[in-house]
């Protein structure tokens, strides 16, 4: 069998090649874990590899959930270097799990913070490289044939005229979506910012299983907008799709990261990796079409395209919020469930009240009615109710401890899933009753 | 079944078997159970151990299943997955039936290329085949953009429950068309003849005499396609239809973690149940004789077809085949525009994502073929013994290796996958590495997750061979050795066919247990590579020629083994 015998052969050679030149320059394969896709590892592999004659980068694609509990299983024999992701959080989860080593780079120009974030975990485990923010894309063509106006802010999203026409990932599934959720949260508080969330999630087409599933309906044309993270949407320009973007002003920018793996087989491989990546010559590439991601080196902005934002000077990074990434840590889970429970499970009925709320409203506008207008709202505030408070979310023992799967044995993950999604049920019943009763006192 | 009365005679318990077994087949029953229980069982049962487990104290209960029950979207989502199973078996039918019948049937110009058509759509990457059928039928594809300028109308053709039967119904209805026509081709014609010549013809003749005949494989094809459908993941995400079973074990495993026991208590659910529709499948076809005895002849008599028929014939072929090959078309044209966006077709053409993908990707191929080929080897081969062992001998639980190896199609490839990890990836080789990162682990993979496949052909394939025969073979001082190899075997020859193709072909594109298992892209098969190329914008294109690449492969290695099933049989009947 000749592809056997050939790969005998190359594990052979390399076995060689490694014990013989493991004392001078950093050699051999670099492996590493990652959620990006070949658009954006190809060109930086053969830049680093030009760049490092003797390395050789193994990209190993998958994502940031999977990738984590990748890591996770394979401890025991860790046979990648370096994991490389967007969602900080991953990196806290790895951190805490003592699944990252630390390290310091040896590159300077990096400043300390973009927006208000700090680039670099603070204990030297993983390190950020690349910018980004979230907002909302969309497809002009789509657009301009549903005669759709272009949202600037989330609320917007809720208008009746995007009515089945957004798109969202899971947070459960995607881990961009989940820190969109959370700046929306911490830029406008618990209770406000779930009754902007549901509000537009009554206007969603679909929720999708992937965060790739967002850009890629829009792209396609089969949903008008998306609520996306940055270079998905810039990517898709560079690859000549009719789609647009803005960062809303309750919004984050965030570092996307890399860190070593514990026990990295290639230690000195994955070092060097890493000072690529953070050279000017690494930042360089990340200007490419078909990755187009914002650099953590403001020098590199100099050689960007036109109308490329730059969050270091750019006015609108600035009123960002500062993103407290503990916090949304602590509540990753709780947040994500709520999210799923109150939201994707019942969005069926979540978007038919919808429905009748934007027509009572459009008839409310041609005719006013106080006792509709007072109905309306009643079913409003039903619908934005919240099963638990801030505090609960992120402190209450019990809450924590059946999302931690904790040791005191009294409660279960599944069991507020039950008790969340019947509170759900019932407020979104009551809701449409008053949203019917609405509707018929406005036509 | 008043039909099956007209040839059944209830078979008695088969009869003359002496001793209970030969020690031959202990030691391949030996062989298989240990294959089994490395490969299935144990890393499974690491995994599933966790629907039976507190969640504090590891202590073992049945408060998870309380709980899934308790809770109304599983419940909500068991009753979607029953209906959507059952209404993709029943459209599966309306396009597998006429395909079949026609084909076998009928003097028929093209007929191989009919039947390997057929098969294509079994060789949609799961990825490739949602995105192309979104570009085509979606609320923004070419049909509801042009009914859009037309008539002003949206037909949601993609949308929630509908959406998947439509898609689980093109996809994996050719099941259903290869063991239909395996059976219908291994059909005596006299029994045919014999209705005939008692006034029997047309309709009647198919509905009370063809069609009961051929019904081992039409039930093993429609309890694959059920199966199937009950257990897939990916069309109905990909629809963003979670309310389903298979979704939601997916999503709990993936978004809560491997700790909760929720996506394990589904796991555990879509297990039994899948063993209980195999059961009923079993029972269906129980307690009848579906063997004929005379082989020379086989398959029913062609005859020609002309006029208004042949033009009938023609077209109801021609709706159909264009109806589920449309995903493929789909997948070509973008394989070949630059972008298609919001547009009836691409706003241009070129060729340069077929290039890409032969410069950066041209490893994926060879993997592919070479995982692919021997995973099918490996269910046929064990799909076999197992048929030859279920059916042939007394071995009291003998039953249980064939619920066994078919509750493999029950286990989602995400629970395999992180089963073989747990299992293996601390057991490491001499030299250090892993022996989950070696190549064979995927090859394991897929030969475990396609084996049910090949076992429901080769299954097919024995009950219709005449136990007298192998009898007669040892009556004239052939041992049970020399039986199977020279009688046994070349008489299940199509059937084993159409096990290995219909494993070979869905292994070539399955993704959810590689996804889990691959460590190095150069070990990497095409269908991983197809998902990498999807994940960007600019991705779509070469994405689209991997899968276009991926379809031709098995489409070329389908109709080479037509062409050779054909051969065959003529040389047997004509001997």
């Amino acid at each position: 069998m000749l592809t056997r015998r050939h790969w005998l052969h190359a594990l052979a050679a390399s076995a060689l090649l490694t014990s013989a030149s493991l004392a001078q320059a950093p050699a051999g394969k670099v492996t590493v874990v990652t959620s990006f896709s070949k658009d954006v590892t190809e060109p930086i592999k053969k830049a680093f590899e030009r760049a490092n004659p003797g390395l050789t980068l193994e990209v190993q694609n998958r994502n940031t959930n999977a990738g984590v509990k990748f890591v996770d299983e394979t401890r025991a024999n860790p046979q990648s270097d370096l994991f490389w992701a967007s969602a900080p959080d991953a990196f806290e989860v790895l951190k805490n799990k003592k699944l990252l080593q630390n390290y310091k780079p040896k590159v300077t120009g990096i400043p300390a913070r973009v927006g208000s974030y700090p680039i670099n975990d603070v204990d030297g485990f993983y390190f950020g490289f690349a910018a980004s923010g979230y907002g909302i894309m969309w497809n002009e063509r789509y657009l301009r044939a549903n005669r759709i106006p272009e949202p600037k802010e989330w609320i917007d999203l809720a208008k009746p005229a995007y009515h089945n026409h957004v798109s969202i990932a899971s947070p459960a599934r995607s881990g961009t979506t989940h820190l969109t959720l959370e700046a929306i949260l911490q830029a406008e508080g618990w209770e406000k910012g779930w009754a902007t969330i549901k509000a537009m999630s009554g206007n969603f087409n679909q929720i999708a299983e992937r965060s790739f599933g967002v850009p890629d309906a829009v792209n396609s044309g089969q949903v008008g907008l998306g609520i996306v993270i940055d270079f998905f949407a810039f990517s898709a320009q560079g690859a000549g799709f009719p789609v647009k973007f803005v960062y809303p002003s309750a919004t984050t920018v965030v570092p996307a990261n890399i860190g070593i793996i514990a026990g990295a087989p290639n230690k000195a491989g994955a070092e060097a990796f890493i000072e690529f990546l953070l050279s000017p010559a690494g930042q360089e590439v990340l200007l490419e079409p078909t990755i187009r991601r914002l650099p953590v080196n403001p020098e590199i902005y100099a050689k960007a395209p036109a109308g490329f934002p730059n969050p270091f000077k750019d006015a609108n990074f600035k009123s960002m919020i500062h993103f407290d990434v503990e916090k949304s840590e602590r509540r990753t889970a709780v947040v994500d469930t709520l999210f799923d429970q109150l939201i994707t499970f019942q969005h069926n009925d979540l978007k038919a009240i919808t429905k009748i709320m934007h027509d009572a409203e459009t008839a409310l506008e041609k005719k006013n009615n106080a006792a509709a207008r007072q109905a309306l709202g009643e079913a409003r505030a039903l619908i934005s109710q919240m099963p638990i408070t801030e505090s609960q979310a992120s402190s209450d023992n019990d809450i924590v401890a059946a999302f931690r799967g904790g040791a005191d044995g009294k409660t279960r993950q599944a069991e507020f899933e039950r008790r969340w999604a019947s509170f759900a049920k019932d407020n979104y019943a009551k809701a449409k009753a008053k949203a019917e009763e609405a509707l018929k006192l406005a036509r | 079944m008043q039909a099956t009365q007209t040839f059944t005679t209830a078979a008695p318990e088969k009869a003359a078997q002496a001793a209970l077994a030969t020690p031959g087949q202990w030691l391949t029953i030996g062989a298989i159970v240990s294959f089994l229980a490395l490969f299935l069982i144990i890393p499974v049962a690491m995994v599933i151990l966790v629907a039976f487990q507190d969640p504090n104290t590891g202590a073992f209960t049945l408060v998870n299943f309380w709980d899934f029950a308790q809770n109304e979207m599983f419940i909500r989502s068991f009753g979607n997955s029953l209906y959507v199973s059952a209404m993709s078996v029943v459209w599966a039918t309306v396009f597998a039936l006429p395909l079949a019948y026609f084909t076998t049937r009928y003097e028929f110009a093209g007929s191989s290329i009919i039947q390997t058509l057929g098969v294509i759509p079994l060789i949609m990457p799961p990825f490739a085949g949602a995105i192309a059928m979104q570009l085509l039928f979606g609320r923004n594809g070419t049909f509801n953009l042009l009914l859009g300028d037309w008539f002003g109308i949206n037909i949601p053709f993609m949308e929630g429950l509908n959406g998947v039967i439509f898609v689980q119904s093109v996809h994996y209805f050719p099941f259903i068309l290869i063991n239909l026509t395996a059976s219908l081709r291994n059909i005596d014609r006299s029994m045919e003849e014999a209705a005939q010549n008692l006034g029997c013809s047309g309709g009647r003749l198919f509905r009370r005499i063809v069609f009961p005949l051929a019904m081992p494989g039409y039930v093993a094809g429609a309890s694959l396609v059920f199966i199937k459908v009950f257990d897939d993941l990916a069309t109905p995400l990909l629809l963003n239809v979670k309310d389903m079973l298979a979704p939601q074990a997916y999503l709990r495993i993936t978004s809560i973690g491997l700790k909760d026991p929720m996506g394990y208590v589904i796991s555990v659910v879509l297990i039994v149940f899948s063993i209980l529709s195999l059961y009923i499948a079993t029972y269906a076809t129980r307690g009848r004789d579906f063997a004929t005895l005379q082989r020379g002849g086989g398959g029913l008599s062609k005859r020609p077809i002309s006029g208004f028929d042949k033009v009938l014939a023609y077209t109801t072929i021609g709706i159909i085949l264009a109806l589920v090959l449309a995903p493929h078309v789909g997948l070509a044209l973008l394989s070949v525009s630059t972008i298609w966006s919001f547009a009836p077709l691409p706003d241009g053409y070129t060729f340069a994502h077929y290039g890409r993908v032969m410069t950066e990707s041209a490893q994926f191929i060879w993997n592919t073929l070479l995982y692919a080929t021997l995973a099918g080897l490996i269910g046929v081969v064990i799909g076999t013994a197992i048929a030859y062992i279920v059916l042939r001998t007394r071995i009291p639980g003998r039953q249980w290796l064939d619920y066994l190896a078919s509750a493999a199609l029950a286990v989602p490839g995400v629970v395999l996958g992180i089963g073989y990890l747990r299992a293996y990836y601390g057991v490491s080789l001499p030299s250090g590495q892993s022996v989950a990162s070696l190549w064979i682990i995927i090859v394991i993979a897929l030969a475990v997750r396609r084996l049910p496949y090949a076992l429901r052909a080769c299954m097919a394939a024995m009950q219709q061979i005449s136990v007298s025969l192998e009898e007669a073979a040892e009556n004239l001082g052939a041992n049970k050795a020399s039986t199977i190899r020279k009688v046994v075997v070349p008489l299940m020859t199509g059937g084993i066919l159409a096990g290995f193709i219909t494993s070979f072909a869905t292994a070539a594109v399955e993704l959810s247990a590689t996804m889990m298992l691959v460590q190095n892209t150069s070990d990497a098969p095409l269908a991983y590579g197809l998902y990498v190329f999807m994940q960007s914008p600019a991705g779509r294109g070469a994405g689209a020629a991997l899968g276009i690449i991926a379809v031709l492969i098995v489409g070329i290695s389908t109709y080479l083994s037509h062409i050779l099933a054909e051969r065959d049989r003529k040389a047997k009947a004509g001997s």
